[in-house]
């Protein structure tokens, strides 16, 4: 039997870029307010669950060709890199440090080392919630 | 005046919640407890967005956005259980 669901898609091809608008933008509000690596994460992982429940997984997986173990994977691998990192200046692990820089566009900005680590956080709890639920959700 | 306004309707969601709940211990068949649950998601985005005047804070925006995200996709998800038998399909028939 065919199931006529091009209402759903239609209203997910939209709700997915709404979905990751309010990543990005709960993924870079962490430092001072409610949001932050892990967040991110989870709001961006929703918008792949929620393509990969209106669309079937061959479907996205041809459109987002990542292995997402392997993303998981990378952003371990950059958490733990930065905490290194720091190890370089000869500052204990996991040391962070701020500075205010002049952009064009943003005008006086403070960038933060954190935000490299926030970003691996945000790479593995993507990688670990879509592996698990598509583990999950195989056939027997 | 609008803080007795805003505790009524406080106590009014509470009431609808309180209905809905009923209605997914005692629900006869799965449509009307998935109904149910999308009801509640509602009504608490609702009653968030209204202690967030009370209070008069910005901190529960964010709540509200991620709230009604998983509402969203918790319904698609029981409506295709529901309608199909699986919610995430190796490869589309049709």
């Amino acid at each position: 039997m065919k199931i006529n669901n091009v209402i759903l898609q239609a209203v997910t091809k939209i709700a997915v870029f709404i979905i990751l608008t309010l990543a990005v933008y709960l993924f870079l509000s962490g430092h001072n307010s409610p949001g932050g690596g892990f967040i991110g994460g989870l709001v961006l992982a929703t918008a792949f669950v929620l393509l990969f429940i209106v669309f079937d997984i061959e479907t996205v997986q041809k459109a987002i060709p990542f292995d997402f173990k392997r993303v998981a994977a990378l952003g371990a691998f950059l958490a733990v890199g930065t905490g290194f990192g720091s190890l370089l200046f000869g500052e204990p692990f996991l040391s962070q440090s701020f500075g205010y820089f002049d952009l064009p566009i943003f005008g006086k900005t403070e960038l933060a080392t954190v935000t490299i680590f926030e970003a691996g956080v945000a790479l593995v709890v993507v990688g670990v919630v879509v592996t698990i639920i598509l583990s999950i959700s195989e056939d027997v | 005046m609008i803080e007795i306004m805003l505790m009524t309707s406080i106590a009014l969601f509470g009431v609808a919640i309180a209905i809905a709940l009923f209605r997914i211990v005692f629900g006869p068949s799965l449509p009307d407890r998935v109904i149910a649950l999308d009801m509640i998601g509602v009504n608490l985005v609702s009653g968030i967005a209204i202690i967030s005047v009370m209070l008069r804070t910005k901190a529960f925006l964010e709540v509200i956005l991620i709230l009604a995200v998983l509402t969203f996709i918790s319904t698609i998800a029981f409506s295709k259980y529901i309608e199909r038998g699986v919610i995430i399909e190796r490869k589309r028939d049709s």
